[in-house]
């Protein structure tokens, strides 16, 4: 489903290259619950830019569901996201112009989808928003807005989704019920789910946890699994 | 595809919610340029229909036929067969004459006109009261402009004499088909009917009157079939024939001469606006670069974002455009009553939906070219960005310079070009226009790119700590130099242009009447006249400046060759000849100034000369070739013409030119060329005779007195033209009032313009201080967190706004001279002087206003808290 081939990554700081991801591999399977944890600063926000496209890696290679990030460019890329991607936020995203159900049905109206906005209603209530569909981001709690943001990134029922650091912004126990809220999505629709976050505990709810340190993979409990 | 364009435009509207305040302020930069294009030229078409619509009544009849001398036999005879045939003529003659009114003992320079009955054929003269003008030829009866009666302190049942005769002021004009409301202040009209002009005895030898015959056509006879039959006896007889169309004709050329410059005016708003709507736009995006990168993260590709924001900007500035058009049509209803008093007709004021389209589409097409450059910045926009934001100026940087950027800044200097020859009348004017705009732009953005050097290199540690920022915020990242100075110095350099050309062009209408002596004129004085005119300055003690004698003459011919000949373009009859026939091509010349025609000006060749002779040359006047005249034995008189007379009638130092002085032949030769200062207010002549050459001709006088007071010159007047009424005089103090009241006219609707420049360039200046606002927001409230007062905040903005507005309207200013130097040189023709006292008041002025309204957008970071304003940025 997801791929890494010795993903490497590195930023010019003035006349310094700076190496953020070393030779970064791992394959993750369809519908998989995976966790990617490590210190501020070890490169997981760099190594979820790169899987998800946004960015294109020093060298190496991603391929997401069969297809060569690296062969694509800007725009397909883009619409690959549109069709197999979601995407759910630290700081949320919603778009502050746009309420709940709005913009939930951003990703649907992009596709030309006309049945959008029943989709979406749908999807808010599945969230447990079904009263809020006309509210904007300001006039939501931080759970709710995560919770609007995860209806979005399953609008488009994607193949995969990205969290990162999800509930970071979040009370614990807030955040404890956006995880059973991806976990119970992840079980109902077969989504692969890339959670990035530094949070011990909440990293163990996955199925498995890749641990980055400087940059490079220092632990896969996956590769581990299989050597035990 | 339509689907998925339908849900874009959903996207697009929802997401522009809460912006769409603010992009249509942006969007209304160009809401003024919209509504002078649409106000000009719908009143252009509105005046160009009336002018059709009425322009047999402009003219009063079907043709008119003109002479500057009284009608021939030849052709009063032709005139009597048309009557008795069954084509009326109506005539008018007209001449200045003195009008005096016994009763308060006051006198004025008036336009007397003597009509028949019938006059004019089509149009009304409306007089107050209405039955005044039907009631005219009942008797000795007058019709006058209101403005006389107020000259003369009269009232209507006033005697009035003109001349010999006494007449009863029986009305007031209130309209005159085809002539300007401005006509009465320059020279009031008064009316009488033909058949007692005898009675006045005023048309004597040397007074100059124009003869002019209506003629109303019978039905089904055309004017050509008219012309055809008469042209013959009509040319021969120096009757000039204008027909209806051509009248029209004329009006039309003015009407689109008006409409050209007022044009320029307008299409400089709407670049203005273009330039708004740029830096508005500009800011506009990056306020949504964050919203960009999640639509990005959510699957959007780069176009999906460019349209969207396209659809944004295209539906604020269809808005932008419509409330232009709309004011527009607004304005178009102001506009006759400003301009009233110069127009020849009654303007009826009606839609033209083609002038609406062309503004609103134009005003659309602005809008989109100028806001598509800043968004297609959002292309850049990398959905990283929402993981991880980094600053804007770094997200804008990308995508920067791609081909696409190339287009659309193409396309900007294309539509400059295309909008501007599309208003221009002729090509050259347009290439010009667009080229001076675009030189001006570039200029401007040499100058921000060399302060923004310059701020850089100047800094010094020991400056005062508000001091050292305010300049740093010239150069360091995402700073607002450029828009700023492309926007001010660009409204400062429009707005000064106007202002150094209408300094300038007024400049030269100032008489200048301290500089002469005399404060009263009396002109058309007999031979026989003029001891007695002396003897009444001198008895009443007043003081005789000068007594210029005038000869009336024409040219007989010149280099051999006589008028008939020069305008044919033969060679004189005998051995003498120019080049060949063949060479010469007919090539109309206008004006002074002009290139040197190669054929004499038919003006020139063919008038009337009032010359003068004397000793020696004017202190007004200077030699520019040849020698004054000495005593040199020549077969001929010696006479100096002025420079500008010699070129139009291509004759030069050496040549001779023969002058029929009252049927008498004078041999002479132009010995000198002198240049005259027109503009002093004083007699000047275009030829000057040796004094033994007419000696002996039948002349006239001019004198110049001087009375100390305003009664003195009224009592000179009076004096004289009760003793003798053909003499006509001016106060010199009146006309300058006159002028001086027109050009206030004329000032007023160009300080309009100005104002109304000076307004367009407030919303720019707002859109281009928006652009960097959060720039300026964020770093406010990181100098807050770090512990600056307001106070310092406050100071280190003043200190960054003096310095881009003072030298971004210094900028302007200097630019502006430049402009208006081109102006009076290639469009004018004239010599140019820059006002520098008034430009440094408008550059200190436009300072002010940057500095206002920069702090006024800035008053966030004076009132928000550091963490209310972080937490925003958050």
């Amino acid at each position: 489903m997801l791929e890494a081939r010795q993903l490497t990554k590195e930023y010019r700081v003035g006349e310094r290259p700076l190496r953020v991801l070393r030779d970064v591999s791992f394959s993750i399977p369809q519908g998989a619950f995976v966790a990617i944890v490590g210190p501020s600063g070890s490169g997981k926000t760099t190594l979820l830019g790169l899987l998800a496209g946004l960015d294109t890696p020093s060298s190496g290679t991603v391929r997401l569901d069969d297809a060569d990030l690296a062969a694509m460019d800007e725009d397909q890329r883009a619409r690959l996201r549109g069709a197999k991607v979601g995407f759910v936020f630290q700081s949320f995203q919603l778009i502050p112009t746009l309420t709940a159900i709005e913009n939930v049905q951003v990703p649907l109206e992009l596709r030309g989808d006309s049945h959008a906005a029943d989709r979406a209603r749908d999807l808010l209530k599945r969230v447990g928003l079904g009263d809020r569909l006309d509210h904007f981001p300001t006039e939501l709690s931080g759970g709710e807005q995560q919770r609007v943001a995860i209806a979005r990134a399953f609008s488009n029922e994607p193949r995969i989704l990205f969290a990162d650091e999800p509930t970071g912004n979040l009370d614990s126990e807030t955040g404890q019920r956006i995880v059973d809220l991806l976990e119970q999505l992840n079980r109902e629709s077969g989504a692969t789910i890339v959670l990035v976050t530094h949070d011990a505990a909440l990293a163990a709810r996955a199925g498995r946890i890749i641990r980055l340190s400087d940059g490079a993979v220092v632990e896969d409990s996956a590769t581990q699994g299989a050597a035990t | 595809m339509t689907a998925r364009f339908g849900g874009l435009a959903a996207v697009a509207w929802r997401e522009s919610r809460t912006a769409r305040r603010r992009l249509l302020l942006y969007m209304s930069s160009i809401t003024l340029g919209v509504a002078a294009l649409v106000a000009i030229d719908s009143f252009a078409q509105n005046v160009t229909r009336s002018v059709r619509e009425q322009s047999r009544a402009l003219l009063g009849g079907d043709l008119s036929l003109t002479s500057r001398a009284k009608f021939t036999p030849a052709v009063e005879t032709l005139f009597d067969s048309l009557q008795t045939h069954g084509t009326p003529v109506a005539r008018q003659t007209s001449f200045s004459s003195m009008a005096l009114v016994l009763r308060t003992g006051l006198t004025r320079l008036s336009q007397v006109r003597a009509v028949t009955p019938g006059y004019p054929f089509y149009g009304r003269i409306e007089t107050d009261p209405p039955a005044a003008w039907s009631g005219l030829a009942n008797g000795r009866h007058v019709v006058v402009d209101a403005s006389l009666l107020v000259a003369l302190d009269a009232h209507v049942g006033d005697s009035l004499s003109l001349g010999t005769a006494k007449f009863e002021i029986t009305g007031t004009l209130t309209s005159v088909p085809g002539e300007l409301a401005v006509t009465a202040a320059i020279g009031p009209r008064v009316y009488i009917a033909d058949r007692y002009l005898a009675e006045t005895g005023l048309l004597v030898f040397g007074s100059r009157a124009d003869y002019e015959a209506l003629v109303k056509l019978p039905a089904g006879q055309t004017v050509e079939q008219f012309e055809g039959r008469t042209a013959r006896v009509l040319s021969k007889n120096d009757v000039r024939v204008h027909t209806a169309a051509q009248s029209e004709q004329n009006l039309s050329n003015a009407i689109d001469q008006l409409r050209n410059f007022l044009s320029v005016v307008g299409l400089v708003a709407l670049l203005l606006g273009g330039i708004g709507v740029a830096s508005g736009v500009h800011a506009f995006v990056m306020r949504k670069i964050d919203t960009v990168a999640i639509l990005r993260c959510l699957g959007a590709t780069s176009a999906q974002v460019l349209v969207i924001y396209v659809l944004q900007a295209a539906a604020m500035g269809l808005v932008g455009a419509a409330a232009g058009a709309l004011l527009g049509v607004g304005l178009q209803f102001a506009m006759p009553l400003a301009v009233k008093d110069f127009l020849p007709v009654d303007v009826s004021v009606r839609l033209a939906p083609a002038a609406l389209l062309t503004g609103l589409g134009i005003g659309l097409w602005v809008a989109l070219v100028f806001a598509l450059r800043p968004l297609l910045a959002l292309r850049g926009v990398s959905p990283l960005q929402a993981l991880r934001r980094e600053s804007d100026d770094t997200v804008m940087r990308q995508g920067r310079r791609d081909s696409a950027t190339h287009v659309v800044s193409f396309a900007i200097v294309a539509s400059v070009f295309a909008i501007a020859l599309q208003r221009a009348e002729r090509l050259r004017d347009g290439i010009g226009f667009s080229v001076a705009i675009l030189l001006a732009v570039a200029v401007l953005w040499a100058v921000a790119a060399l302060l923004t050097i310059a701020a850089r290199r100047v800094v010094r540690p020991r400056w005062p700590f508000v001091l050292r920022h305010g300049i740093a915020s010239l150069y360091r990242p995402g700073n607002q130099t450029r828009a700023v100075i492309l926007s001010l110095g660009f409204g400062v350099f429009l707005v000064s242009t106007l202002y150094q050309a209408q300094k300038n062009l007024l400049g030269q209408l100032d008489l200048r009447l301290d500089q002469v002596r005399a404060n009263v004129v009396f002109f058309d004085v007999q031979e026989d006249e003029a001891a007695g005119i002396d003897s009444i300055i001198t008895a009443g003690r007043y003081e005789l400046v000068q007594r210029l004698p005038i000869v009336p003459m024409r040219i007989a011919s010149i280099n051999g060759r006589t008028p008939d000949q020069i305008m044919a373009g033969l060679p004189a009859a005998g051995a003498r000849s120019g080049e060949p026939a063949a060479d010469r091509r007919e090539v109309p010349s206008r004006g002074r100034g002009g290139a040197a025609p190669r054929r004499p000006s038919r003006w020139a060749v063919r008038r009337e000369y009032r010359s003068t002779y004397r000793d020696t040359l004017d202190a007004t006047e200077k030699l520019v070739a040849g020698r004054w005249f000495d005593a040199a034995k020549d077969t001929m008189s010696q006479v100096s013409l002025d420079a500008g007379l010699a070129d139009e009638l291509d004759v030069s130092v050496g040549d001779t030119i023969t002058w029929d002085v009252q049927g008498v032949r004078v041999p002479t030769r132009v010995t000198s060329l002198r240049e005259v200062s027109w503009a002093r207010f004083q007699p000047n002549f275009f030829v000057v005779f040796q004094p033994k050459a007419l000696a002996h001709a039948p002349k006239q006088f001019v004198f110049l007195a001087y009375g100390p007071t305003p009664r003195d010159v009224a009592l000179m007047q009076r004096d004289v033209v009760l003793k003798f009424p053909n003499v006509s005089s001016l106060d010199l103090s009146l006309v300058q009032h006159t002028v001086a009241d027109v050009l206030g006219r004329v000032t007023t609707a160009i300080r309009f313009m100005a104002l109304v420049s000076l307004l367009l360039g407030v919303p720019v200046l707002f859109s281009a201080v928006a652009a960097t606002r959060r720039e300026r927001l964020r770093e406010g409230v990181l100098f807050k967190t770090l512990g600056g007062t307001r106070r310092q905040i406050g100071r280190i903005m003043l200190a960054e706004y003096v310095l881009l507005g003072a030298l971004g309207s210094l900028a302007g200013v200097v630019l502006s001279v430049g402009g208006a130097w081109a102006l009076m040189r290639f469009v004018f023709n004239t010599p140019f002087t820059p006002a520098v006292l008034p430009a440094l008041a408008v550059s200190a002025g436009m300072t002010l206003l940057a500095v206002a309204i920069g702090l006024l957008t800035s008053r966030e970071v004076f009132a928000s808290t550091p963490m209310a304003a972080l937490r925003t940025e958050g």
